[in-house]
């Protein structure tokens, strides 16, 4: 029992990190980024030597976990904040649409240029292999990095919680979030508002990232797509834009892919993401604004 | 010299064209209305002074700096604060967080939290209902107050021309009484200039001051408001329009 909760934990903790990923540029920007699943694997590949071999050659693998994290967290927000500056700044006054497509656009360009450097081929990695040993919490065995991954999302959701609501730059993120125009009007500057959320965005990337990195213990170019899939849907069921909703929906949405493991009969269990998205069209079906709705649908910059 | 200068401006959405070759002046202290119906081009006229959207024609200059085409913020941190149509207060946020987003222009000088806070009490003083109500939602203000609200936030930008797009739009007469109140005792305190758009004449021929009369995106009359109130240019200008206002 408390194995399934502790799954859930973290399962969820990754869409919810996602979701956030997702929720904080969708709130200033109104952009849809379907790069940031791009953007998780290209940290990921930066724990490793560009080489087409089939053995991966480590590179960021092998540093000290100190290192490690604040290089692959800055991997991601640099890719993110460039994403910004080379290509979103110069959509900002296209329609959402245009900028969807964008983004999509941006994730392929990512993705190929990875496989041009890695080849497609996964490649198996032991990151901070002392995580996987085994803990023992309230008497569930869990490995110590479920453990670390649940105690590290909820803080850095705590932190990040703290930094939105008490500092000069989260107040200014959340004007804009609701009304970018008229943020602007009282002289909060779009740009670094703007690249503050892809900074912050694509961090959260690169925690996806590691906790990807070491819990499968391979690098594949397909491992953003599948959270970013869920992270997606967590922040629509959420409410686009609105930061808890994401949180929150990415918990719930992990909790029902873990649970429904459990309780489908076995020969289900292969369709159980039919299962979790059925729930959200339900959900979708009941509250179409989502289950927190986010302020300021005006206009954006 | 004259503190903004509006000239030939045009503004178009599309093949509509909103404004067509508009040209005024506003010395340093004065106060001007811009009056006229329905579609006037005025709130058009406001969103191009701000920066939000750029003229299709024309230039308009700011403290003797061109600020045409420029960005929204910069003209906020050159002293132009703009109060738009509609209020447009941030619901989510706290009142206390609306004012102070207002103050962002100060974070390069360090101690913006001694700033923020002396600006905070200025416009408490001049609004004790923000102070009493600081910590709620301003989403949940009433209209009257919500419209001190954005006026105490324009404030806080410490700004030398404030630009506010129709103050009185959804309040009960007394209440626009106390907003105009209000208005006028800054202005008087802090040596304001004021650029107030309203629909009606009224209120510019009670308040005094300099009026535009605005009319299918041209200007009509420009003149001494309670002169023109006299003047039956005014209401040839205004079609009969100006019955029914408060
Ligand atoms: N964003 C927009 N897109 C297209 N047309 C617009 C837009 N905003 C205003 N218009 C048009 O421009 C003209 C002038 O509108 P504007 O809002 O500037 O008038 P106004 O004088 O402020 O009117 P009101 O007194 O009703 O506020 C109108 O014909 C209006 O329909
Ligand atoms: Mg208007």
């Amino acid at each position: 029992m408390l194995q399934v909760l502790f799954d859930a934990l973290s399962l969820g903790s990754l869409y919810a990190l996602g979701a956030l990923g997702i929720a904080l540029i969708f709130g200033v920007m109104r952009l849809v980024n379907f790069a940031h699943g791009d953007v998780i694997a290209f940290a990921v590949f930066a724990l490793l030597w560009p080489s087409v071999d089939a053995v991966a050659i480590v590179f960021a693998g092998k540093m000290p976990w100190f290192l490690l994290i604040p290089f692959i967290l800055a991997v991601g927000a640099g890719l993110s904040v460039l994403s910004e500056v080379v290509v979103f700044r110069r959509f900002r006054h296209a329609s959402p649409a245009t900028m969807m497509i964008a983004s999509f656009a941006l994730g392929f360009v990512i993705r190929y240029f990875l496989l041009m450097l890695f080849s497609s081929r996964p490649k198996s990695i032991s990151l901070l292999p002392a995580l996987s040993q085994p803990v023992e919490v309230l008497g569930a065995r869990m490995p110590l990095l479920q453990l670390i991954t649940i105690v590290a999302t909820l803080v850095m959701l705590t932190g990040l919680s703290v930094f939105v609501r008490r500092t000069r730059f989260g107040l200014e993120m959340r004007a804009a979030a609701e009304n970018f125009t008229m943020a602007r009007m009282l002289g909060v500057r779009a740009n670094r508002v703007i690249m503050g959320a892809f900074a912050l965005s694509g961090a959260l990337a690169g925690a996806i990232a590691i906790i990807l990195g070491s819990q499968t213990g391979t690098v594949d170019i397909q491992m953003g797509g599948a959270v970013m899939l869920m992270a997606f849907i967590a922040t629509v069921i959420g409410g686009l834009g609105s930061l808890e909703g994401a949180v929150l929906a990415g918990f719930l949405i992990g909790a029902a892919s873990v649970v429904m493991q459990t309780v489908l009969p076995p020969e289900a269990r292969p369709f159980r993401d039919a299962f979790v998205y059925g729930a959200v069209i339900l959900v979708l079906l009941f509250r179409p604004q989502g289950l927190i709705a986010a302020r300021g649908t005006k206009e954006r910059v | 010299m004259s503190l903004l200068a509006v000239s030939d401006v045009t503004i178009r959405y599309g093949r509509l064209t909103a404004v067509r070759e508009v040209a005024f002046t506003l010395a340093e202290g004065e106060i001007l209305f811009i009056t006229g119906p329905n579609g006037a081009g005025k709130s058009s006229l406001m969103r191009a002074i701000a920066g939000v959207t750029p003229p299709a024609g024309g230039r308009i200059d700011f403290g003797g700096a061109e600020i045409t085409g420029r960005a929204p913020e910069d003209i906020a941190r050159m002293g132009l604060s703009m109060v738009p149509e509609g209020r447009d207060v941030f619901g989510s946020l706290s009142i206390e967080e609306n004012l102070i987003v207002g103050t962002g222009m100060h974070t390069r000088e360090r101690g913006w939290r001694v700033r923020a806070a002396s600006a905070l009490e200025e416009v408490y003083d001049t609004f004790p209902i923000l102070k009493e109500r600081r910590h709620s939602q301003a989403g949940l203000l009433s209209g009257g107050q919500q419209q001190m609200l954005v006026i105490g936030r324009a404030l806080m930008t410490n700004p030398r021309l404030i630009a506010i797009d129709e103050p009185s739009l959804g309040l009960a007469p007394n209440i626009t009484d106390q907003v105009y109140e209000r208005l006028i005792g800054l202005r008087r305190h802090r040596k304001l200039t004021l650029l107030i758009v309203e629909q009606s004449s009224t209120r510019a021929m009670m308040v005094g001051g300099r009026m535009i009369l605005m009319r299918g995106g041209q200007i009509l009359l420009d003149g001494d408001a309670q002169a023109m109130g006299q003047s039956e240019a005014l209401q040839a200008a205004y079609f009969g329009y100006a019955e029914g206002e408060h």
